[in-house]
């Protein structure tokens, strides 16, 4: 990988950790000797008074320092280690009735207050154009808070060495089970985000999450094939004790096939796993095209979770706002205000949640100083409420927003993102065993593959990592070129089973695209194993040259 | 503090160097100014600037390597820079695949930098959202758009005595139109870098023309058929190629360009005879900086002559293994068209499918590259030269080196940003035999 693109992964904004030198505790004096709260709201209220000068009817402010360390591994080799910090200040003001948005790494009182009449006159420069005033839902000021991430291993106390170590042995695993080539990566991300507004919050929060693909590869070099198979992890938000691996949070796939991850993650295992699965997958079976049952592992379905309802319901989509990129949306307010728009079968259950542990969407509050929540999305099948921020929560009625509004550094203006976004689990007892059987000609799919869907979130196109042929409620064998083509609503409404709780874990998307200039943000959907029928599914083989 | 001299720069470098105690170090600065505009519902959604500077060190101790990246430039922060990264290649397993920085090269400057395009300010963002705005409500339509101009300048410096510098500018814009019953979607993108070569009223005309033209579009049933693309339609298809050009991947047999038995597809025809496509960091209309990520310089490369694979991207590492010379990897790709106007391929079309732009493309089995996306804001049916009427969108499933097989005729070559990729192009229209539809979308 290149040395740029590498250190541009994750937004570019991102901050050094201090390495603990021969394995020691971290360099704690700089990295637990951030700005002091007091200095922070010293800078904050500069911009505050600033902006309300110039004449902002309403300011916030977000002094960000923002820390990643990225190891990046393939085969036996360590290819780079490094670490990043970027700090600074966003400055986002309404005055005229429009938003104004400056931003600066000028963290002097001259600079911030610079930054906040820049964005006071970029807002009266747009209020000529503006045919609609701002309008926010109201927010309590909630004074000096702070919250963070519950860890128990915080990744900048860990050596370098041992993070590095784990990876090289997840690839010496994997190529010892027959992969011919592994990468391991492991991205850590450190968000300190201090936030303050003329509503009187002033927020302190210390964000951690945690990622570690990984991918084998196999190449038959007779046949010139080479097929791959990524790792079965989750992206989290929670501390290193993530790759301490539990037998308690591992779970059989159905029939056995492999095995998969909860609260904890065995990347040796799941790295000699693939390597054999890639193995395997150069000899298996080409898909006949068809109409299949789909039996959806929840690392797989994660993926057309946050596509088909995700995005769909975010309701700067659903207004036009995002039109002129990731689209608009399906899901349009006259099919809302019925209260009868069926999105799904009646066991079809959605629920948007910014405080499940573990969770990527995990956060105390926004970035408007909006305390997290839980609201339903999807009930009983019918799309009953969307995702909303303070500037739309007037629109479908609600009094207060729904803390929806995060920007992905300080040097970005923060917008509507999705919340976690997670199916219920089924209210009946069923295992993923148990749902094999009853599928007379069915495929399970497990793990992320390609994904695609229009721009109005109707046609959708995925893949996934590992196929199984069902036959007569048996798993008979791998599949491969396998991809489901359907339409969103016809989807979910043919969505017949739902394992329960027992089943129910995480996947999660740590780069989530959207918006211009377009932002990432991490975000996670909960399932348990689920059961489609007659869905459409595509051979993807091709031959070329 | 976001663009700073090529002086300032090297009093900066200069100093990181100093503080180095390690084998080898690296130092890359860069900084941009990037204003923007978006628009919504026919008014500005967002506006607004940023600015930040960015330095990052690298040091080597032998084969061990660190890096560390940081945005504060006094003297102390210089030195914690420094020091992470030593500290981190301390700490860090030996890499036996380590290349070590290059030697002392010259880079010879490109045309990267229009000074009226960094002087744009909020006023000219505002007018140029403005337009499309205010033309939407006249015609009862609704626009949404972003406009985002940069300044930028990068510097590279290592202790072998490389220094460069230079600034560049650019701009985008995109533009969609849409009808206010949701039944009719037009889109535009306009890339420059000289702001001179930009008009806003063009090219939101453009989407307007689109937008109205689409209402009511009918279903045509998914298969093969012939595409008359726009720049737009084919230039992220193509960048889903590029990637396969990478040497190692090829010998390693992980690329549409590995050969059964373990060789790659140097030299072998694999498209159209037509088919040329370079890189170049003079190009005058789509310059880019003459180094790449890793400080290489670089040069002109025809990675397809005349339809055959002419050259392939080699890092140093494995340039070295396989006796071959490391060139800077590509910064933009420009491929030959001809004078032709997209409306001649349009005449010269009997029966097929005019395609304004393509959308969400993935990569759904590497082996041969096949993708599959939608098109999207402006599909047309064509008949004996004419475009007669508006269809439904479509999905599909096809590879970029299948089409590159399967062209008819190629047009006027155009400069466009990529979606989702990080080069400059420079693509021409193309029309396109036997392109693979697979299914309907009701997505306007």
């Amino acid at each position: 990988m290149e040395r740029r693109k590498f250190l541009q992964i994750g937004a570019g904004t991102a901050g050094a950790m201090l390495i603990p030198v021969f394995g020691n505790a971290i360099a704690a004096d700089e990295l637990l000797n951030a700005m002091p709260r007091s200095a922070k709201k010293a800078l904050a209220d500069i911009a505050l008074n600033a902006a309300t000068q110039a004449g902002a009817s309403y300011c916030d402010v977000r002094i960000g320092r923002y820390l990643n360390q990225f190891i990046i591994t393939r085969d036996l080799n360590v290819e780079n280690i490094s670490n990043t910090e970027s700090s600074g200040v966003g400055v986002r003001v309404v005055a005229g009735g429009a938003y104004g948005f400056a931003s600066t790494n000028d963290m002097t009182p001259d600079g911030i207050a610079n930054a906040a009449r820049q964005a006071v006159a970029i807002a009266k420069a747009n209020a000529k154009l503006q045919s609609e005033q701002v309008r926010l839902a109201p927010v309590k000021g909630v004074g000096e808070v702070a919250w963070a991430t519950p860890v128990r291993k915080d990744w900048r106390g860990i050596p370098v060495k041992d993070k590095a170590d784990m990876l090289i042995a997840a690839n010496k695993a994997g190529l010892d089970a027959g992969a011919s080539f592994m990468t391991a990566s492991l991205f850590q991300i450190n968000q300190q985000k201090y936030f303050a507004s003329t509503d009187g919050s002033y927020i302190d929060q210390d964000i951690h999450r945690l990622w570690a693909p990984i991918n084998a590869t196999a190449v038959d070099k007779a046949s010139g094939k080479f097929r791959s198979r990524a790792g079965l992890s989750s992206p989290v938000s929670m501390g290193y004790e993530y790759f301490d691996a539990k037998a308690s949070d591992k779970v059989q796939a159905a029939g056995g096939v492999t095995t998969l991850y909860t609260g904890s993650y065995d990347i040796v295992e799941d790295a000699g796993l693939a390597g054999k699965q890639a193995r395997e997958k150069l000899g298996a079976k080409s898909v006949e095209p068809g109409k299949y049952d789909l039996v959806l592992s929840p690392e797989h379905l994660f993926l057309t979770i946050h596509e088909n309802v995700g995005h769909p319901t975010e309701l700067d989509r659903v207004l036009g706002y995002e039109a002129n990129y990731a689209g608009t949306s399906f899901a349009t307010l006259d099919k809302w205000e019925t209260r009868k728009f069926k999105y799904g079968s009646e066991r079809v259950n959605f629920v948007a949640d910014r405080t499940t542990p573990g969770s990527l969407g995990l956060i105390g509050y926004d970035d408007e100083g909006v305390r997290a929540k839980k609201w339903d999305i999807i009930r009983n099948g019918m799309l009953v409420n969307y995702q909303a921020t303070r500037d739309q929560a007037h629109i479908i009625g609600e009094k207060e927003s729904h803390g929806c509004s995060y920007a992905d550094s300080w040097s970005t203006i923060q917008f509507q993102r999705m919340p976690n976004v997670s199916l219920e689990p089924g209210k009946a007892r069923l295992t993923p065993d148990e749902m094999v059987k009853d599928v007379k000609k069915g495929i399970y799919v497990l793990g992320r593959g390609s994904y695609s869907i229009d721009q109005q979130r109707y046609n959708f196109q995925f893949g996934g990592t590992l196929f199984y042929e069902i036959r007569n409620g048996k798993i008979t064998g791998p599949l491969e070129d396998v991809a489901y083509q359907a339409n969103t609503q016809e989807f979910w409404n043919a969505c017949s089973a739902i394992c329960d709780e027992r089943d129910w874990r995480m996947g999660g998307s740590f780069f989530d695209g959207k918006g211009q200039p377009s932002q990432v943000s991490a975000v996670s959907h909960g399932s348990s194993t689920s059961r489609f029928n007659g869905i459409n599914v595509i051979n993807t083989a091709r031959k070329i040259g | 503090m976001s663009i700073l001299t090529q002086d300032q720069t090297k009093r900066i470098t200069d100093r990181v160097m100093s503080l180095s105690k390690a084998d080898e170090c690296i130092v890359n600065i860069e900084g941009a100014r990037i204003g923007n505009i978006r628009f919504a519902r026919n008014a500005v959604s967002t506006a607004g600037l940023a600015d930040d500077t960015r330095l990052t060190v690298q040091v080597a101790f032998g084969k061990r390597q660190g890096t560390a990246t940081i945005n504060e430039f006094d003297d102390k922060s210089l030195e914690k820079a420094v020091r992470r990264a030593e500290d981190l290649a301390r700490l860090a397993p030996e890499n036996p695949e380590f290349m070590p920085a290059i030697a002392k090269t010259g880079y010879k400057s490109s045309d990267t930098f229009v000074p009226a395009t960094a002087a744009i300010d909020p006023e000219f963002r505002a007018q140029a959202a403005a337009y499309a705005m205010e033309a939407c409500r006249k015609k009862g339509l609704v626009s949404a758009g972003f406009f985002t101009d940069r300044e930028m300048f990068e510097t590279v410096a290592n202790s072998n005595g490389v220094f460069g510098h230079q600034v560049a500018t650019s701009l985008d814009f995109t533009c969609t139109v849409r009808t206010e019953d949701g039944r009719g979607s037009g889109w535009v993108k306009r890339s420059a870098r000289d702001v001179a070569r930009f008009d806003a009223r063009e090219a939101a005309d453009v989407a307007i023309e689109k937008a109205l033209r689409s209402v009511d579009a009918k279903a045509l049933e998914p298969g093969r058929y012939t595409v008359v693309m726009e720049p737009s339609a084919t230039s992220d298809l193509l960048t889903f190629m590029m990637g396969g050009f990478n040497a190692r991947l090829a010998d390693e047999g992980r690329s549409f360009l590995s050969k059964k038995g373990g060789q790659n597809r140097l030299g072998d025809k694999l498209f159209d005879q037509q088919v040329n496509i370079w890189s170049d960091p003079w190009d005058k209309d789509v310059p880019v900086l003459p180094w790449d990520g890793n400080m290489l310089p670089r040069e002109r490369i025809h990675l397809v002559k005349d339809g055959r694979i002419n050259a392939l991207n080699y890092s140093q590492y494995w340039a070295k293994q396989k006796g071959q010379r490391a060139i800077g990897s590509a910064g933009n790709i420009i491929m030959a068209g001809t004078d032709k106007s997209t409306e001649e391929l349009i005449a010269n079309t009997r029966k097929g499918v005019l395609v304004t732009r393509t959308w969400y493309i993935r990569m759904v089995d590497p082996q041969s590259v096949l993708v599959t996306g939608l098109t999207r804001d402006g599909t047309f049916y064509i008949e004996n030269g004419k475009v007669k009427y508006p269809i439904k969108n479509f999905r599909f499933n096809e590879s970029p080196v299948s089409m590159l097989n399967n062209i008819d005729e190629i047009g006027k070559p155009l400069v466009i940003g990529g979606d989702e990729a990080n080069y400059s192009m420079l693509i021409p229209s193309m029309k396109i035999r036997d392109f693979n539809f697979t299914s309907l979308s009701d997505a306007v």
